[in-house]
């Protein structure tokens, strides 16, 4: 087994497994999130996000494999990394009869590294910060499923970090407080914090995500920059013209791969080949080009051919 | 962006790590015991503990009972009101203060993993042994807190309805009102003592599920059994071992002097109860996975 310890990864994972009795939820996984980074966590219903996350806080223990928050290995030195992790684990949690502002004073008591002086301060901050200040002093019993979310990811920012583990933090939001989060998540990661984000809906995380990962059935199936991960679909080329089989002609000879004619257009998978090249090459042979586009796919539909088309979660 | 870029970048809690670190602090045990008390349900038991020693003072002052009746103390209640906590702690030892400790304990950390705080206080950090060396500290409060709120409304009710004439000791002597109040003293600390490694038990308990009312309710029947098998007589080789069957002795403290050898046998049985059970329930707890 590889050891971890990489100092230029914020979270690492070597074969990471974990089994509840015979069902496997993480069937052995790499993760590798850069210090920096914005890494989406995808994947469908029950593909083992919330319980890699668990593993990596060092909630639950693996059943095989090793993982490193910050460069220290978890659970030996958990501790030590924690500090300077903020966590949303499967959404939110606190004590239903205090009140959203005495639910952060109780966590940040038990915080060892906060300064008691700046506590009052620092939970006004937080609170401030996800918009939830006018509603502090409510008991957390009647609070709204998207105040409690917000509540949640005021826990975790309630010192600065270096790490924050969000497991679905727009859970329950609202529009605004979806774009909130975005743009929240989009100011601490320009702060150099690293973001660790799951997901299942990926239109929220598509536009701030750096780096991807895409879980399915407690496999990782694709990872890395999101360029990268959308190039696994590969980028598109589509031409639309009155003289198709010309332009097919020209394609192929330029490399472009499984080139697809159509009544009035032509596309393919152009790889590396620039587009501006594509456009030069097709104008030159004297093909009366009235459309060109190159589309990489949707995250969207990667997703679905990544993780499979069915709608029932596996079991 | 490549991880040589961000690495150089200030780590936001570097800062914190060299100043201000401590290695204890009593803020959690402080919003631990914050919790405990400013819970309902628990207000309403310390109104129950308290009631019943001013329930007996009333009655007792109503129908002054013959010589004899009723449990010990009761009849001596009426020479001297400090015998009114006296008699209120033998009747409530058996049943109330367990059953208080028990739902004290049942909550303790099955209570935290059934809402789900136990995991973010657990990633706050803190280490789960001072979860569970806090949580027991504030049981052990809890139990001092609750033989309190028998004590002392025990103690002004009794000397408000029957005044504080001399004690007369269960050897016939007499103590002085000073005396008297150090022996309700002593006797408060000894069964909170007891009490407390009944916690001990009962946190062990509640690391083993994740329903703090299934525990409680687990808890009050180790309690019982344990009342049962010290109530059967061929089992008296089992007697001395069971964590309750010292508590009875805390009246050998009205004695004059005091006889001090079964309530050191009973302190000696609560520190090993205590540390037995701490130690199951950090063995338990320590590598628990949470997944609540
Ligand atoms: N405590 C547990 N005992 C048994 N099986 C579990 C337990 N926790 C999770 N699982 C199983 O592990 C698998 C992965 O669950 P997990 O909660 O990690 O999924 P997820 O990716 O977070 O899903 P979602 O998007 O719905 O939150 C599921 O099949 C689930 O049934
Ligand atoms: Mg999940």
């Amino acid at each position: 087994m590889s050891t971890v310890a990489d100092p230029g990864l914020a979270v690492e994972s070597a074969g990471l497994t974990k089994r509840f009795g015979s069902q496997l939820a993480v069937g052995g996984i790499d993760l590798a999130v850069p210090r920096g980074a914005v890494y989406g966590f995808l994947g469908p219903n029950g593909s083992g996000k919330t319980t890699t996350i668990r593993m990596l806080l060092g909630l639950v223990r693996p059943t095989a494999g090793t993982s490193a928050l910050l460069g220290l290995p978890v659970p030996a030195r958990a501790g030590e990394a924690l500090h300077r992790v903020g966590s949303l684990v499967e959404g939110p949690a606190f004590h239903p009869y205090l009140s959203g502002r005495a639910n952060l004073v109780r966590l940040d008591a038990a915080d060892l590294l906060a300064d008691p002086r700046t506590t009052s301060q620092r939970v006004d901050a937080a609170l401030d910060r996800v918009g939830l200040l006018a509603a502090a002093r409510k008991r957390y019993r009647a609070y709204s499923l998207g105040m409690r979310q917000r509540l949640a990811i005021a826990a975790a920012l309630l010192q600065p970090r270096d790490l924050l583990v969000l497991d679905e933090p727009t859970n329950g939001l609202d529009p605004q407080g979806t774009r909130e989060v975005r743009s929240l998540i989009g100011s601490l990661a320009a702060d150099g914090t690293t973001v660790l984000v799951s997901s299942h809906l990926l239109a929220e995380v598509e536009q701030v995500c750096s780096h991807l990962g895409i879980m399915r059935e407690g496999h990782l199936v694709a990872q890395g920059t999101a360029g990268e991960v959308r190039g696994t679909g590969g980028s598109t080329a589509r031409v639309r013209t009155e003289q198709p089989e010309e332009a097919a002609r020209v394609l192929v000879e330029l490399g472009v791969e499984k080139v697809t004619l159509g009544s009035s257009s032509v596309h393919g998978v152009p790889g590396d080949l620039a587009p501006e090249k594509i456009v030069a090459a097709l104008v030159y042979a004297g093909v009366g080009v009235q459309e060109f586009t190159v589309s990489t796919p949707r995250l969207e539909d990667l997703f679905v051919q990544l993780t499979g088309e069915g709608f029932d979660v596996s079991g | 962006m490549s991880a040589a870029d961000v690495l150089p970048s200030r780590s936001a809690t570097a800062s914190r790590q060299g100043e201000g670190r401590r290695l204890v602090s009593t803020r959690l045990l402080a919003s631990e015991l914050r919790l405990i008390g400013g819970r309902r349900r628990n207000q309403a038991g310390l109104v129950v503990l308290a009631a019943v020693p001013i329930m007996m003072a009333i009655a007792v002052k109503v129908s002054t009972p013959g010589p004899g009746d009723g449990p010990d103390f009761l009849s001596s209640i009426t020479s001297n009101g400090l015998f009114v906590p006296f008699a209120a702690l033998s009747v409530e030892i058996a049943m109330f203060l367990p059953l208080a400790m028990s739902m004290l304990a049942g909550d303790s950390v099955a209570g935290e993993a059934n809402i789900g705080t136990l995991r973010y206080l657990l990633t706050v950090p803190v280490d789960r042994a001072r979860l569970l060396a806090v949580k027991y500290a504030s049981l052990c409060l809890g139990a001092l807190w609750g033989v309190a709120a028998v004590v002392i409304p025990g103690a002004v009710a009794g000397i408000a309805l029957f005044g504080t004439g001399d004690m007369t000791t269960l050897s016939g002597s007499q103590l002085g009102f000073g005396a008297a109040v150090w022996r309700l003293v002593l006797a408060s600390l000894y069964l909170s003592a007891g009490l407390a490694a009944f916690a001990a038990i009962g946190l062990f308990i509640s690391t083993l599920t994740e329903q703090p009312i299934g525990a409680a309710i687990a808890i009050m029947v180790v309690n019982i059994l344990a009342w049962i098998l010290d109530a059967v007589p061929q089992l008296g080789w089992l007697h001395p071992w069971l964590f309750m069957h010292d508590w009875l002795a805390f009246p050998d403290l009205l004695r004059d002097p005091i006889q001090w050898s079964n309530l050191l046998h009973g302190l000696g049985i609560d520190l090993a109860y205590a540390v037995v059970f701490w130690l199951a329930a950090w063995a338990r707890f320590a590598g628990k996975d949470i997944t609540s």
